[in-house]
């Protein structure tokens, strides 16, 4: 039994909500509620709920963005927030995130060229940066041509391919994409896709996919989370949690998804 | 043949040198449910917008809009306010920005109810809480009270409905209406909306870059791309025989549950390349860029040819290849 590679125990979060009484205490808002969650080295998971439903919460959590309030969050084993100062950048540079939106995760001002550059310099990854930046380009698919732009020279999916490079800059083990097609043109998404599904496994990558629409997650992953008021309600393969869905918040994704097929033989809207 | 309600004939959209809608042409009959689908850059929200006169400064329509009789790309500004609501209105994509937001949900209905229709101030009241009723919002009378942002993103697509149906327009148009919306809540206000359409019989222009949208609501589709109807016909035959060669790839790069094989070892077919921006859009077939059946004869615009449906291509697909089973 290998350790997960990230891995959320028992994790709680909650959040302090403005207060509405002059005396006594502020509220709090409970936005997880003992949530385990793991991926292991070269598995994509996916995650998937109705907005609200924690994706998010645990998204920074895992990320190291926020200390969760109770439970562990670990990285290959140990305590994220116990960590000695570089074993905590070693998971600083081994996690990276790939947005929703490629326009307000580029900085407009900057080269494509230095925006790639970027992460090697604030996480002090001692390699060199010339020869990465190819290796990476190659990796997603595009030249060199584009170092020299800017990012609105750029299309929606060759925005998000180069988000895909700068989160690969400096060697990660795990990626976590939070809606990484749900911004783009629908010919580029199946796109975008392929290329996340390939870094997968050709690189043995760790990918954590967040997304609303379960047949996305579905064609990219081979385990499933799925959330609901701040808990996992359901965990296994996509295959089985769309033919046998027993929680009821699963029933309602499975139930949203709409396909040509159904629309066409009217089955779509009953 | 029922009367049409909308005839768009040759409408070119433009600023400057810059031509963003190619020469559309697109008719909606009463009661008919139309589907517009297309990429960013397809032109499909400048058409729109030019129909119902919402273009930004800047931007100019050529062309004929024929709607109840008279053109409207050559009415005033106030012969078309005095329509907008009327004979034909718009549900647009985002119910937050299009709310007015320091106004209660009630009065926003009411409003048009008292500017299009002679109905006194009790009778839009009540016309307006049993647009709330029909469109299932909870606790109607006090939803009346309530402003915009009280509502969640659904309610207030909703509200939007129903202040489009409140005085029985010929034509809807509808940009996106649910892209905005969390997806479970989609189905349900695509039914509340196929349902209002149905029993008031007005006519529903739908544009979407959601096929399987499209195939739930609509009977006719158009497929734009670069500014032009590459393929139109009924949404059965468009779907299940795709002629254009983009048509076919956009309907196979849909994940669904049946193509990406829920073992994990499917791939799914993609289009390379992207839509290309307005400025360097390519001269002949704009999706000649992307195409693998483009040639010589491409560089020259093809024109919409067949007889159930047509399409803009000089080497069209002819197999039949039956949308799910690839």
């Amino acid at each position: 039994m290998t350790t997960p590679i990230i891995e959320a125990r028992g994790v709680g979060q909650t959040y302090k909500l403005p207060r509405t009484k002059l005396i006594g205490r502020r509220e709090r808002l409970a936005a997880l509620t003992d949530v385990d969650f793991h991926a292991m080295p070269g598995e994509a998971v996916g995650l998937v709920g109705e907005s609200g439903s924690g994706k998010s919460t645990l998204t920074r959590i895992l990320v190291g963005q926020e200390r969760p309030t109770s439970g562990v969050m670990a990285f290959q084993g140990s305590n994220v927030w116990e960590l000695d100062r570089a074993a905590h950048r070693e998971f600083r540079r081994s996690v990276q995130v790939v947005l929703q939106n490629p326009r307000s995760s580029l900085d407009p001002r900057m080269r494509i060229g230095s925006s790639l550059v970027q992460p090697l310099r604030a996480l002090r990854v001692e390699t060199d940066p010339h020869a990465r930046i190819r290796e990476v380009l190659d990796q997603v698919g595009l030249g060199p041509d584009v170092l020299t732009k800017y990012p609105h020279e750029f299309s929606g999916g060759q925005l998000q391919r180069i988000a895909i490079a700068r989160a690969l800059m400096p060697h990660p083990k795990v990626v976590i994409a939070d809606e990484p097609v749900s911004a783009l043109d629908v010919s580029i998404q199946a796109q975008v896709l392929n290329l996340l599904k390939d870094l997968v496994t050709e690189l043995g990558l760790t990918l954590v996919l967040i997304a609303h629409d379960l047949s996305v997650v579905a064609y990219t992953t081979s385990r499933v989370a799925v959330m609901s008021g701040g808990r996992i309600v359901e965990t296994g393969r996509p295959a089985e949690l769309f033919r046998n869905p027993t929680a009821p918040a699963t029933q309602a994704l499975v139930d949203s998804v709409l396909t040509v097929e159904d629309g066409l033989t009217g089955k779509a809207l009953t | 043949m029922t009367e049409l309600v909308l005839d768009v004939r040759d409408l070119v959209v433009r600023r400057d040198d810059l031509v963003a809608v190619r020469g559309v042409s697109l008719q909606v009959r009463a009661g008919q449910r139309v589907g517009v689908v297309g990429e960013s850059g397809a032109g499909k929200s400048l058409t729109a917008l030019a129909i119902m006169g919402l273009l930004q400064p800047g931007w100019r329509a050529e062309g004929q809009v024929l709607h109840d009789g008279v053109d409207l790309t050559k009415i005033s500004d106030k012969a078309f306010s005095s329509r907008r609501g009327r004979t034909l209105s718009m549900v647009f994509q985002d119910p937050l920005s299009a709310l007015n937001p320091t106004q209660r949900i009630g009065a926003q209905i009411t409003g048009v109810l008292r500017r299009h229709t002679r109905v006194s101030r009790d009778e839009a009241r009540r016309q307006a809480l049993d647009l709330l009723v029909q469109m299932r919002l909870p606790r109607p009378e006090q939803m009346l009270r309530a402003y915009p942002h009280e509502l969640s993103g659904g309610q207030r697509q909703r509200v939007m409905i129903a202040i489009a149906l409140a005085c029985y327009p010929q034509l809807i148009i509808a940009d996106e209406p649910t892209t905005a919306l969390d997806v479970t809540v989609q189905k349900q206000v695509l039914r509340l909306l196929d349902g209002a359409v149905k029993e008031r019989g007005c006519a529903l222009l739908m544009i979407t870059h959601d096929l399987p949208v499209v195939a739930a609501m609509c009977d006719y589709v158009l497929v734009m791309y670069g500014g032009r109807v590459v393929e139109e016909g009924p949404v059965a035959t468009v779907f299940r025989t795709p002629r254009h060669p983009y048509t076919k790839g956009l309907l196979e790069s849909q994940p669904t549950l049946d193509n990406i094989g829920l073992d994990g070892t499917g791939r799914l077919p993609s289009i390379r390349g992207s839509v290309p921006p307005l400025h360097a859009m390519p001269s002949g077939c704009a999706f000649r860029t992307r195409c693998d059946r483009a040639d010589g004869r491409c560089e020259t615009v093809p024109v919409l040819e067949g007889t159930e449906s047509r399409a803009a291509c000089w080497h069209p697909v002819s197999v039949a290849t039956p949308a799910g089973a690839r």
